[in-house]
């Protein structure tokens, strides 16, 4: 299959368990050891209490849509998914916000809710990468 | 402990000027821009290039290159780049710098090929947008900023309309300026019938691209007054960061940077939110401004939209906003923080013409870098 999405580049060493997750179907989100708490994007510093202490917790998959726009061109030679096509901001049940699309819904302003529950869907591009994308929960 | 206060009216802008063309200069370089805006707005000061010893420019170019360009050798330069409102923070290093004696004559200069891109190389660190961001189609300032936008509809119920209110009250400004690229008018309907860009944006939500140069100079109080134009006294000054990556604003609806910034100009100013007659602030989209509004307490939540939807912000209405034309209607180049500098400077002393707004006194000036991300806020008068 052609693969119609710029690939993440570079793929670095303080997200790799991150990376290592998706591809066995696990969305793994760094956590805190000191404190607990969860956070995205990955980093060797907790944003919240500074320590270096960082862990991973599987997050369960689930939460809500915070925020969306559909793109109507791309905007990088490397993106091929057909327009228009939803971009998404995700708001996970534990906490952590990250980029996305929305998938499995029709690119309609009308027909997408801020707040809508949503659920992870593991997209795999090649044997090294697989990406968290998220369709509305039925 | 040193008072911020002690900073205020301490020193002026004093000379102000774009580059000698502005639009699309495919035949121009950058440093060609920096130079042009630079070399006219020390004219402007009554100045010479001579004089100048702190060189102050953020984005493609270091102040090294600034000052090799104009065949000069600073004793002070500055680089910070946050963003487009990194010359609006420059202008508080500046008077920080200026006060101290670290430079007598300070320009803060910018000159971007943003439309031809003429030079232009992409600079930065790529492992947060290249891993997190790039492989969902996320890129350019347009598929950041809707996610903000959009989730502030979803809030407070704003709608399209009333961000393209914003377009048309902007153009409204720019049909007076004739240095605005974009000067027909324009209705609601023109911008919601535009060509769709990314949800909630149509083109004319976004501002224009475009090659120009721009610059500011400031010097001391006591030195202002032996320059060649009235001088506009940097009264209160600010500046704030809180994220880069979207994921990590902490309020899609509200810019923590914008309230800091603001927070601080205001304090050393000794001013209030109502206590402007004139308001520049940084239009890369149309529902910047309002957003802005709010962060800074002129606007209750969500209200922003009103100062455009019911006209307070065009040529006849009771507080004027982006009479430039704005980056929506008469320059955005990438980094459009110069020039609502410049525009603050010239209605500050009265030489705006037909879109010169009456008995202004205090202007604010308040732009954004990145995704409302960084903040720079000034308060300029013309009296002490």
């Amino acid at each position: 299959m052609e693969i119609d999405r710029p690939l993440p580049n570079p793929m670095t060493p303080e997200a790799k368990p991150y990376w290592d997750g998706l591809r066995e179907g696990k969305l793994m989100l760094p956590k805190c050891g000191a404190c607990g708490h969860v956070f995205w994007y990955p980093r060797v510093a907790c944003p919240k209490c500074h320590a270096r202490d960082i862990g991973w917790t599987q997050s369960k998959g689930r939460g809500t849509l915070h925020a969306f726009e559909i793109g109507y061109q791309s905007f990088n030679k490397a993106f091929k998914v057909p327009t228009p096509y939803v971009l998404a901001m995700v708001e996970l049940a534990e906490g952590p916000r990250m980029l996305t699309n929305l998938i499995d819904v029709e690119p309609d302003p009308k027909k997408i809710a801020c707040d809508m529950p949503v659920e992870v869907v593991f997209s795999k591009l090649t044997d090294e990468v697989t990406l968290p994308l998220f369709r509305p929960v039925r | 402990m040193a008072n911020l206060r002690d900073l205020s009216n301490v020193a002026c802008i004093v000379g102000v000027d774009e580059s000698d063309e502005m639009g699309t200069l495919p035949h121009k370089s950058q440093l060609s821009l920096h130079v042009e805006a630079v070399t006219n707005a020390v004219r402007d000061a009554g100045l010479r290039i001579s004089d100048v010893d702190g060189i102050f420019t953020a984005g493609q170019h270091s102040p090294a290159t600034i000052g090799e360009a104009l065949g000069i050798t600073p004793r002070y330069v500055d680089g910070t780049t946050v963003g487009g409102c990194s010359f609006i923070i420059m202008v508080g290093h500046a008077v920080a710098a200026l006060h101290h004696g670290l430079c007598d004559v300070a320009v803060i200069s910018h000159g971007e090929s943003g439309r031809s891109q003429v030079g232009v190389s992409p600079r930065r660190d790529t492992a947060i947008p290249g891993q997190y961001e790039a492989p969902y189609g996320f890129g350019p300032a347009p598929t950041m900023f809707g996610l903000i936008t959009t989730r502030h509809m979803h809030r407070y119920g704003t709608t399209l309309d009333q961000w393209a209110q914003v377009a048309v009250s902007t153009r409204k400004w720019a049909a007076l300026n004739p240095k605005a690229l974009r000067r027909e008018p324009i209705t609601v309907q023109d911008v919601l019938k535009a060509r769709p860009v990314v949800y909630p944006f149509t083109v004319l939500n976004i501002c224009l691209v475009t090659d120009a140069g721009g610059a500011v100079v400031l010097t001391r109080a006591d030195r202002a007054k032996d320059c060649a134009k009235r001088p506009v006294y940097v009264r209160g000054l600010g500046e704030g960061t809180e994220h880069v990556s979207l994921t990590q604003m902490k309020d899609l609806t509200f810019s923590e940077a914008t309230r800091i910034s603001g927070d601080k100009a205001f304090r050393m100013a000794g001013v209030g939110p109502t206590d402007f007659q004139h308001i520049m602030l940084y239009d890369a989209f149309t529902s910047g401004p309002p957003i802005m509004l709010e962060s800074l307490g002129i606007a209750k939540r969500g209200e922003g939209v009103h100062f455009f939807a019911e006209g307070r912000s065009t040529p006849a209405g009771s507080l004027p906003i982006n009479t430039n034309g704005g980056g929506l209607s008469y320059t955005h180049t990438g980094m459009y923080g110069i020039f609502p500098i410049i525009e603050a400077t010239r209605q500050l002393r009265g030489e705006c013409g037909p879109r010169q707004v009456p008995g202004v006194r205090t202007s604010l000036v308040n732009g954004m870098g990145g995704m409302l991300s960084a903040a720079g806020t000034l308060v300029l008068s013309n009296e002490t």
